[in-house]
């Protein structure tokens, strides 16, 4: 048969199932809302119903929480951004507990490298939206609360519109970008709301909570942001599911604090969380910064700003692809195909990378070992390069193959070598030469 | 004077990937601040690309210093005068999530 008759039929039934799953999940929802039960009133409390009495009595025979905290748990509205590595667990939490508005708001659908830590997306679930995702499994876990997905991308515009749809009580931050943080930072500050602020990378992760009685909002700690090239993502850096399980639940727990007005709430205070040596640090903040231009004593920032343009990176962390060695150097991936058997391959991946695949007889030279050391890297072309003149580089998406490229360009310009860049890198290879090899 | 400098949050990175380190500052004239301190990490402990550690003679943007695990902001910034087994921590923030 025709390879790409084939492949087209292929795309139209994904997408038909797509459609398909879709609407079944539409009707579940619809199903499972008209089905539930309303809850019996309780001759004995004037409040709560039997049923919560039971659900939350583990909590609110508690001192910290009492009646009045679970009352003020039932009629609060939290705001969670980012359904992923913090958001999941966090909202886990946040449901279970009672909280009685639930929103969450993310535009990503879940992919397979989602769910060794995004612990709300199961494998039935990927290529859907996470906020669906989330939904699902959120209301199989306690229906009597009100849980809102919406599937938007954060800006300007839609954190406006939320913010002026809803008082909400506090807001958490489970995102994974600076501008976003600067973003919903302001947001919070310009709308009065607390908000519970976590991250995690590789081993580690931090948490503190902004603009809460008189502690720091994210600008009085950082009026200027990182430079573009310090900030490392998840994808790059990679990141161990416990890490941001921890800071996620850690999340709930500040949100669900402020909600029943506790005192020692981390604000004033920044944690930091050591997974490789378990331990946590808990270490003291300034206060509010007067002069700071958003929560400040006289602030310039009245509205929210152009945060992409401030920070000088984009509003999400994928990494945008770049486009920096000369035209007559970019190869695509069918060409590399048709040459690389009868020529040298460079994969400038790290090493921990290649290790976990690679592409057969390609040679590993990391392009931070390159860097260090420029003449040793065209020492070793030139002696690799033997039987053949023409290299190919190649890294995970093409960006890092080209910056190598350019690095020694100089060096190699009078030798007879040709050094040429893989467009689009592993990721293009794995999508239009073998769909065996992994895309991560 | 013995001190202890820590990097956390990938600050490490620059750093030989080392955490912790026990350092030893010579004995000069006047106090040890923490100006003089980045100083003596560009030079005797910063392993690669100080760009990325230090800008116009402070800390880049988005690194918390703590001293003795007190935000440096509290103690006097740059000029904090060092004491013997102060604990100075860099923080690299992180974003992900
Ligand atoms: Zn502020």
């Amino acid at each position: 048969m025709d390879r790409n008759l084939q492949k087209s039929e292929v795309d139209e039934l994904k997408q038909d199932i797509q459609k398909l799953k879709d609407e079944l999940r539409r009707k579940e929802r619809l199903l499972f809302e008209l089905q539930q039960k309303p809850l019996e009133n309780c001759p004995y409390n004037n409040i709560f119903k039997r049923d919560e009495i039971v659900r939350y009595s583990r909590q609110m025979i508690m001192s910290e929480m009492g009646t009045d905290g679970q009352e003020a748990l039932k009629n609060s509205n939290v705001l969670i951004v980012g359904i992923g590595g913090l958001g999941c667990p966090a909202a886990l939490y946040l449901a279970s507990s009672g909280v009685g508005k639930l929103t969450l708001v993310d535009y990503d659908t879940v992919e397979l490298s989602n769910i060794h830590r995004q612990i709300l997306h199961s494998e039935e679930n990927i290529d859907i939206p996470k906020v669906d995702s989330a939904y699902a499994k959120l209301k199989r876990l306690n229906h009597n609360i009100k849980i809102v997905p919406l599937r938007q991308l954060i800006n300007n515009t839609t954190v406006e519109r939320l913010m002026k749809s809803t008082k909400y009580d506090v807001v958490l931050d489970c995102t994974d970008n600076v501008a976003t943080r600067y973003l919903l930072n302001d947001a919070c500050v310009l709308n009065n709301i607390p908000l519970v602020s976590g991250s995690a990378l590789q081993m580690e992760g931090q948490l503190t909570v902004y603009h809460y009685m008189d502690g720091p909002c994210y600008r009085c700690l950082f009026p200027v942001p990182p430079p573009p090239e310090t900030v490392t993502n998840c994808g790059d850096g990679g990141v161990l599911g416990p890490i941001p399980g921890v800071i996620g639940t850690l999340q709930a727990l500040e949100a669900i604090k402020i909600i029943i007005k506790s005192e020692g709430i981390l604000t004033s205070r920044f944690l930091i969380f050591d997974g490789a040596s378990s331990t946590f640090r808990n270490v003291k903040l300034r206060k509010r910064n007067k002069d700071c231009e958003v929560c400040g004593d006289s602030p310039t920032i009245l509205t929210l700003i152009n945060y992409e343009q401030f920070c000088r990176s984009s509003a999400h962390d994928k990494v945008v692809d770049i486009n920096i060695v000369k035209p007559e150097q970019q190869v695509d991936v069918e060409y590399f195909e048709k040459c690389k058997g009868t020529s040298l391959v460079i994969d400038v991946r790290p090493e921990l990378e290649f290790k976990m695949c690679s592409l057969p007889s390609t040679i590993n030279y990391p392009f931070t070992k390159l860097t260090k050391n420029v003449g040793g890297f065209t020492e070793f072309l030139k002696n690799q390069a033997k039987t053949t003149e023409n290299v190919f580089f190649i890294c995970r998406r093409g960006n890092d193959s080209q910056r190598a490229l350019n690095y020694i360009q100089n060096d190699v310009i009078d030798s007879n070598l040709n050094v040429y860049n893989v467009k689009g890198g592993l990721r293009d290879y794995a999508l239009k030469i073998d769909s065996n090899f992994p895309i991560y | 004077m013995k001190i202890t400098v820590e990097f956390s949050g990938g600050a490490e990175l620059l750093f030989n990937n080392k955490k912790s380190h026990d350092v030893d500052l010579p004995d000069k004239d006047t106090n040890w601040t923490i100006a003089n301190l980045l100083l003596w990490i560009k030079d005797n402990l910063l392993q690669e690309r100080p760009e990325l550690f230090l800008q116009d003679n402070s800390v880049r943007p988005g690194i918390l210093v703590l001293v003795n695990d007190t935000d440096w902001e509290l103690l006097g910034c740059l000029d904090y005068k060092i004491e013997p087994r102060d604990k100075i921590i860099f923080i690299s923030t992180l974003h992900g999530g």
